[in-house]
Formats: structure tokens, sequence, C-alpha cells
């Protein structure tokens, strides 16, 4: 806990306009910053500044402001949501800086997310892994009772452990490599323990992981920065079922074509 | 003109109604789907559930949403769960039950058919959400568990930890991205639509901005879906997400649909306080809290002590003293106007005096911090990270907030609003709730809506409509497009001296002094006038930098507003005309001795729908009389 008293922050601030522009850091002093602001609501501050100055504001994304939409990112004096324990930019509190204190913001960085603009990025690539296999293909109406297929609590405990990813993309920011295991294996994981994920699990697997590997994400070398940055505390030991998942797939699952015939 | 109000009620006892309606109604052949082209316009549950749904019978989905990716809809953020009629716990739940509640829970102002449906299908969501891999919590035997929430006294809340919404959402998303991966469905992220075209009387594409380049997109289709939301950040302060606004739904208003009961807006009891004027939202603690939390204010005026130092007889927990039968889960709407009531005589607590205790201390007592910790840990720490404050040691301190709105767009039995071929869903449309929405009954109708309602709905609809051939290059488009350029270069052309923002909050204060927990006629009136004064400012004061040439969020704020500007006028009227108190719209006029709502049924059992007559005419208030065929209308009493 640092601050109660109002502060003055230096900014560097990474501007771009474009994605095809160089961009750079500039420099910004905000004043009278209350502790109990979130982060975002001192950029709220600035942005407003900046347009009364008749400037362009910073783009950045964020929407939901309670740590759950994923849309927030932003390195923060070089990690990602700040490096602050299960905590989204949205939730970083200025509590937790000081007076006169320097703070380095920049974008996400992968070469999976091209820059838009300033801090917004563009993580598509996050939903082209999920169309790869991310779900269950149980179209509407199909479903049994739901109490039908029982779950052993710890079971669906750690399915839920892995489902609470926000698709935020720190992990992919945060690795040396670029790499998206942390939020893929999340899904695969998830899938893979639920008995109705089961069923498509192997295919899955080697979808996700080989539709990951053509749009710009880096492999998993074990650094486990994103399980250190991950806001929603996602281990690793997810990465290690879905590559489970995915050696037992690439030994085993033979998708053969037959003809269905018509009826 | 006058609208065609016609809720089309299928005839026949009420649990028949919808079977015989799905009996009678058109269906397209699957193998001509494929000719048909739907837009949804949002991806929440309720957008999200129908494209979905759509894309699989076979139709061709072109959806849209304004965040980066369709996973982020605020859909998201719903933290307590989802209502089903499952009667899992054994403890006496039903159909019928759930119906009784929602009606009640809603004031007497929602259509029994549409509640009746909605409890009907309640049953298949949970079904269809646990086949797509949803992990709601269990008990030890593997089977569902389940949970109470506020306006009920039986437990059928399922949900995941305190993200069901996240959960269920990211069911409809994955569900979505099946699609997508088919080529059923088409997605447009960064989307913001400005506009609804509509030829030859029915309602055929829309107008969307690229916020990434600037630019303004046609799309046509066959018909329209907007699952576009509430309309709450009109205070400016709520829990509804930066992104979520009314200007799609407005635009629809302004094109000839019906917009219904604005006035009824939830104020949710149980957030996080305001504490700053640079305050950018309101978070919500979920109402599950309830469930051990106990309410509670100092008997004693400006007290100064911690809480943990004011013994227990000095204490007034006044929703248990006040409704024994339901205590700390009363309704959200009398939950909140107690807390007024309370802050109001000067027994708030904290550094504004404009907030309450959430006390978990005899919780703890009881089972444990463990216990309590496994319910609501994740709620426990995002309180604690916003506050610095540790619940599990202090009491949280909370205030109502802006949460929901029950009101929007008209829509009939089938969910279709005065123009035809615009079916609004979720949030977006009014039909449910009534005058107050129970807690958990918003993913529930918005995956009602999009599952099992509108792919029957909308087939009827194309089966029944004889479709002309438009192509975006129509006039219809280009018109739309052009009023849309016009009103982005007055934008940019005022280069004023306040900014939108600015203006969004002088408008959150007469919304949430006025027309907000409690009104009155001259508050209103006061209101009414102020925003007038407060339009004309914006539109020759405001300042909006940049151009259209790329990612210029200031620009996409300024529209937004200035809708905003427009919706908080006519909430005011609707509030005004509206000369009875119900469910979140209090009347101070309008009470009973011990200040709860009093209903005017003799007058006012009927949705207020709101035509649009044109920029320099009020709009024109019609009726839809509610009949009430197999609910006794009453005073609601949760004593």
């Amino acid at each position: 806990m640092a601050s109660t008293q109002n502060m003055t922050l230096n900014l560097k601030i990474w501007r771009q306009k474009n994605n095809s522009s160089e961009g750079k850091l500039v420099d910004y002093r905000v004043e009278n910053v209350s502790p109990d602001m979130s982060f975002l609501e001192m950029i709220d501050v600035l942005n407003n500044q900046l347009v009364m100055k008749g400037e362009e504001p910073i783009a950045f994304d964020h929407d939901c402001r309670e740590g759950i939409c994923g849309m927030c990112s932003m390195m923060i004096d070089g990690k990602a949501h700040g490096g602050y324990k299960n905590t989204t930019t949205c939730q970083v509190h200025m509590r937790l800086y000081k007076d006169g204190d320097t703070i380095v913001i920049e974008p996400f960085r992968a070469s999976a997310f091209p820059i838009v603009k300033d801090l917004a990025v563009d993580r598509s690539a996050i939903d082209k892994v999920m169309q790869a296999g991310g779900y269950v293909t149980a179209n509407t109406g199909n479903a049994p009772d739901a109490n039908a297929i029982l779950i052993p609590k710890p079971i669906a405990d750690e399915a839920m452990d892995a489902a609470a990813c926000i698709g935020c993309g720190a992990c992919v920011a945060s690795c040396p490599n670029g790499s998206g295991m942390l939020f893929m294996g999340a899904k695969v994981s998830q899938l893979a323990l639920l008995p109705q994920g089961a069923v498509e699990s192997p295919k899955r697997a080697l979808n996700m992981v080989h539709t990951h590997d053509t749009l710009g994400f880096g492999n998993c070398t074990n650094h486990a920065e994103c399980e250190a940055t991950c806001p929603k505390g996602i281990s690793i030991e997810h990465i290690a079922r879905m590559n489970r998942e995915y050696l037992k797939a690439a030994f085993t699952y033979h998708e053969k074509k037959r003809s269905e015939g018509a009826g | 003109m006058s609208f065609n109000l016609d809720p089309k009620i299928p005839a026949g006892p009420l649990s028949e109604k919808w079977d015989k309606h799905k009996f009678e109604m058109k269906r397209v052949n699957p193998a001509n789907k494929r000719k048909y082209t739907v837009i949804v316009v949002g991806t929440g549950l309720a957008g999200g559930s129908a494209a979905a749904t759509l894309a699989e019978l076979g139709y061709n989905v072109l959806s849209f949403c304004i965040q980066d990716t369709p996973r982020r809809a605020h859909s998201i953020a719903a933290q307590g769960g989802i209502n089903a009629a499952k009667n899992y716990p054994n403890d006496g739940d039903s159909v019928k039950n759930l119906f009784y509640d929602t009606i009640k829970g809603g004031d007497y102002r929602a259509r029994e058919a549409n509640v009746y449906r909605l409890a009907q299908v309640s049953n298949n969501i949970i079904d269809q959400m646990v086949s797509q891999g949803v992990p709601f919590a269990r008990e030890y035997g593997g089977y569902l568990d389940n949970r109470s929430f506020g306006g009920a006294q039986v437990s059928r809340t399922f949900y995941a930890r305190g993200q069901t919404g996240q959960q269920l959402l990211l069911g409809a998303y994955s569900g979505m991205m099946k699609m997508v991966a088919k080529g059923k469905i088409k997605q447009f992220s960064r989307r913001e639509m400005m506009d609804l075209v509509v030829v030859n009387g029915k309602a055929r594409g829309i107008i969307v901005r690229n916020l990434i380049t600037g630019e303004l997109e046609r799309y046509a289709a066959d018909a329209v879906l907007l699952c576009t939301g509430g309309y709450g950040n009109v205070f400016y302060l709520s829990t509804n997400a930066k992104a979520s606004n009314a200007s799609a739904a407005w635009r629809c208003y302004k094109r000839g649909a019906g917009f219904a009961n604005p006035c009824f807006t939830q104020i949710h009891p149980t957030c996080i306080p305001v504490h700053g004027d640079y305050q950018s939202k309101l978070t919500l603690m979920s109402e599950s809290l309830r469930n051990d939390g106990r309410v509670w204010v100092p008997k004693k005026k400006d007290e100064t002590r911690k809480p943990a130092d004011i013994p227990e007889d000095e204490r007034d927990y006044y929703l248990e003293r006040i409704y024994p039968s339901f205590g700390n889960l009363a309704p959200r709407d009398v939950s909140s106007r107690q807390a007024k009531f309370r802050c109001d005589e000067g027994l708030g607590v904290g550094p504004t005096r404009q907030a309450v205790y959430l006390d978990f201390r005899d919780a703890i007592k009881r089972d444990g911090k463990e216990a309590i910790a496994g319910r609501y840990g994740n709620l426990f720490e995002m309180y604690e990270r916003i506050t610095a404050d540790n619940p599990y040691e202090t009491p949280m301190m909370i205030y109502p907030a802006v949460h929901y709105t029950m009101g929007g767009l008209w829509v009939d039995y089938n969910l279709q609003s005065t123009i035809p071929g615009l079916h609004v869903l979720g949030e977006a449309n009014f039909s449910d709730h009534g005058a107050n929405r129970l807690g958990a009954s918003a993913l529930m109708q918005g995956l009602a809506d999009g599952y099992f309602v509108a792919p029957y709905t909308i087939g009827n609809y194309l089966a029944s409509n004889p479709m002309e051939k438009v192509t975006t290059e129509d006039k219809a488009f280009k018109d739309a497009e052009e009023a849309v350029k016009l009103q982005t270069s007055k934008l940019l052309g005022i280069k004023g001296k306040r900014t939108a923002t600015d203006f969004h909050k002088a408008l959150g204060h007469y919304m949430w002094d006025y027309v907000g927990m409690s009104r009155n006629e001259a508050g209103l009136k006061k209101a009414i006038d102020g925003i007038r004064k407060l339009k004309e400012e914006f539109w020759s004061d405001v300042n909006v930098p940049g151009d259209t040439s790329n990612f210029n969020i200031e620009l996409h704020t300024a529209a937004r507003v200035a809708d905003f500007l427009e919706l908080g006028e006519l909430m005011a009227l609707d509030a005004l005309e509206r000369n009875e108190s119900c469910g979140g719209h209090f009347r101070e006029e309008y009470q009973t001795p011990d200040n709860e709502a009093r209903r005017d049924d003799e007058h006012f059992t009927h949705a207020a729908v709101w035509e649009y007559t044109g920029a320099n005419s009020s709009p024109v208030r019609h009726k839809e009389e509610l009949v009430f065929e197999n609910v006794k209308l009453a005073t609601r009493s949760y004593k």
C-alpha cells in the first residue's frame, strides 16, 4: 500500500497511428491522480486533457472494467496487465503507485497480435484458434437432461479452473515466444476433462494446435511467464494436459473418409 | 400513424400456447433455409445463441459486435447465476412457480404468455449449456448444485462460481465459432450499428461503422435480429460495460419501432459505492452474496465507530426487520429503495454516507471462512482490489446502482417489433420482466430468446412473407448511409469546448437525481427541461477531435451520447406519464403509508409504447393492455 494522497505521475505511452505507421513512446504528465482511481480512469483523465487541447486521445481497449471481459490489455512497465497477481489492467488501482513515479505503457506485443492503434491490438487470432475446435458439437435441441451425465465435483472444478480464461492474450504477450499455448491449453483441457467434450478431444487437440501454429504464435518452451501473468491464475498444467491429448491423438487419431450414402 | 400493437398471443390455455403456436407456425424447408440471410446485431447471450442456432438450422447469418471479438459481450459480466424450473432440490419448484414468481417480481407489468414460455424453456437452457461443456457447480455426487436468489423461496439458480455469465457466454460463443468455421456465420467484429434500413416497410439491412477504419458499411438481409442489450449507461455510471449503449435500439425507434416502458430501470442494491467524480463505472457485487451476507446500518445517526465496534443492539438489520419472510433476499427494487431510505434518514455509512453494510461476520462464524471463500472468494478478492478493504474482516459497503433496463423495444409474442422483420431479443426488448427483473433471470431470458424462441419465429416470418430482392445499392441504403455521414460531419464540425463524456456525466446527474430510484412530478419536469437544454448545448459545444479515417474513440462516444440525450428525455417523459408506482418505477406521489409501491391497476395495467414522430414533435404514447387470465393481480408483499 503506497499512496493515500493525490499524486503526480509521469507516463511514457506508446503512440502509433495505425498498423502501417511507426510508433514511439511519448511523455505525458498527469496531476491530481487519486489513489482510489483505477488505472484506466487515470488514462481517462489524461485523455480528457488531450481532447480539451484538441489532440487525439490515446486509443486503448477496455469494456467491462471489472476484470471479466478480457478486452483491456497493455504492458505496464513491461508486464502484461502490470504483473499484479490475478489482476487485469482495469482492476489495477493507483494506490499501488507513488507520487512522482514514471510508468511505461505499451501495447501487448506479439506477432499474432498486430497493433491497431496506440495501445489497441488485434487479437482475432484467438477466435481463429477457437474456430478450429474450441467447442462441443452440440447443436441446439440435442441435449439430454442436464443431470443425465454425472460429473465428479473435483473434475467439474478443475474444468472450471481452465474455463475461467478471459481470452485477453496476456499469456501470449508475456511469453518470450509469443505462444498461445496457455489460452488454447485451457480450452482443450476444460473440454477434455468433461464427458461432453471428451468425445471430440483428439480431433480438437490436433486441429487447434495446427491452427495455432499457422497464425504466428510461437511454441511453448516452458518459461511459465504465462502462468505468472495470467489474470485468472490459469495453471500451465493445462498446457501439459493439452500436450497429452495432442500426443495421444497424433498417434491414434485417423479420420477415415466414409461414404454416408443416400438413403 | 398508429401502431399495430397486437401481441399475437396464441389462443388456448396458458400451458399449451407455445406448443400450439409451434405447431401452427409456418416452417422453412431445410433446403430453402440456405436461401435466406439473417443479420444478428450483438453477440451476447441472446445474439450469440441466436446466431449459432440459426446457422445450425441452415440460414446464412451475418453477426456483428462492437468489441474486438464476440466473446466480450457484456453478458459475460453476469455473476450469480441462471434460473430454471428443474426442481432438482425437490423444494416444490415448477414451471408454474417460476412463471408466477417472475410475474409477481415484475409487479404485474409483464405479458403472461411470454413469461410462461420463458419458464417452460428454462429447463432446456440448462440441458443445452451442460451439453456444450459449461462447468456448472456440482455436488459431490456429480449432480448439479443450486442456490437461491432474490424474490424466490426455492433454490432454482444454477451457477458457475461467481462467473456464470462468462461461462454461458463462452458456451454461446463457442457454438458461434463452430458455425463460423463451417462458413454459416460471417462474423464482423469492431462494428457499431449506425442505422436500420427499412425497405417497403420491412427491416432489410443495417448500416454499420467499421470502428477501426472509420468507414461506413452496408449489409442487406431478409430479417434483422437486434440483440444489443440494455440502455443503463444513459445514467453514465452503471454496472454496464463502457461500450454498452442504446444507439442501435434508438435508431430503430427513429425508424418506426415502438419503445416500450423506457422508465422501467433496475437499480441493483449491492454495488460498490461511488467514490469520486473521475469514476468511470460501478461494480456490482453479486446478489448471491445476500444468501449469506446481512444488510444493516447503525441505529444512530452520524455513527463514527468502526462497524465491528457497533454492538448488536445498535444495528438495524432493516431488510430482516421489514421483510421477515424474505429478509436479505427481498427483490432488487425493494432492497434498493430501503437502502436509499436509510441513507436519506442520515443512517448511511462510509465517507460519503451513501452506503450500507453487507456483513459476512455471522456467516463466517457459522460456516467457517473456507466455506464462504468457496462460495464468494472471487467476489471478495474483487471487492478488496477496488476498495482496499478485506470483507472477511470488515463488512462490505454497498449502495444501489443502475444495472439493467426492463424497458426496451416493444415486441409481440414472436419477438417482432412494430417494424416487420425486425426482431428484438434479450435485454434490448421489453417483454418478460415487467417493472422489475428478478435476479438470475436475465441470462435465462437472453438464452431463451436466442436458442428456443427466435429460431422458430424467424422461420415463421420468412415463410409467411414474400421477400423482394434487395441489394445494398438500393436507395434506402444510400439514404441511411448519407444520414449517418451527415450526423458524423456535424459532430466533427462543432469544435466546441466540452467533451462528449462531460455531457454524458451531466446527463447522468439528471437521470440519477430525478429519474432514478425515486421520482416525482416536479423532478421529472425539471429533468426533461434540463436534458433538453443539455442537448442544445451538446450540439453547439461538443468537442470531437480527429476525423473519420481511423479508430476515433471520441467520435464513437459522441454519437452514443447524442442518442442517450434523446433517450433520457423519453425515459423522464414515460416516468411522468405513469402515474403509479410499480417495481423499479417508484413515484413518490404513489406510495403506501409504509413506503411501498402503490400500483394503479385500473389505469396502468398496460405497457406504454412510444412512437417517434420526428425531431420537432412530441412522441406519441400508445398502450398495449395487459390481460391477466391466470394470475390474480395482488399487492406484492415480501413481508
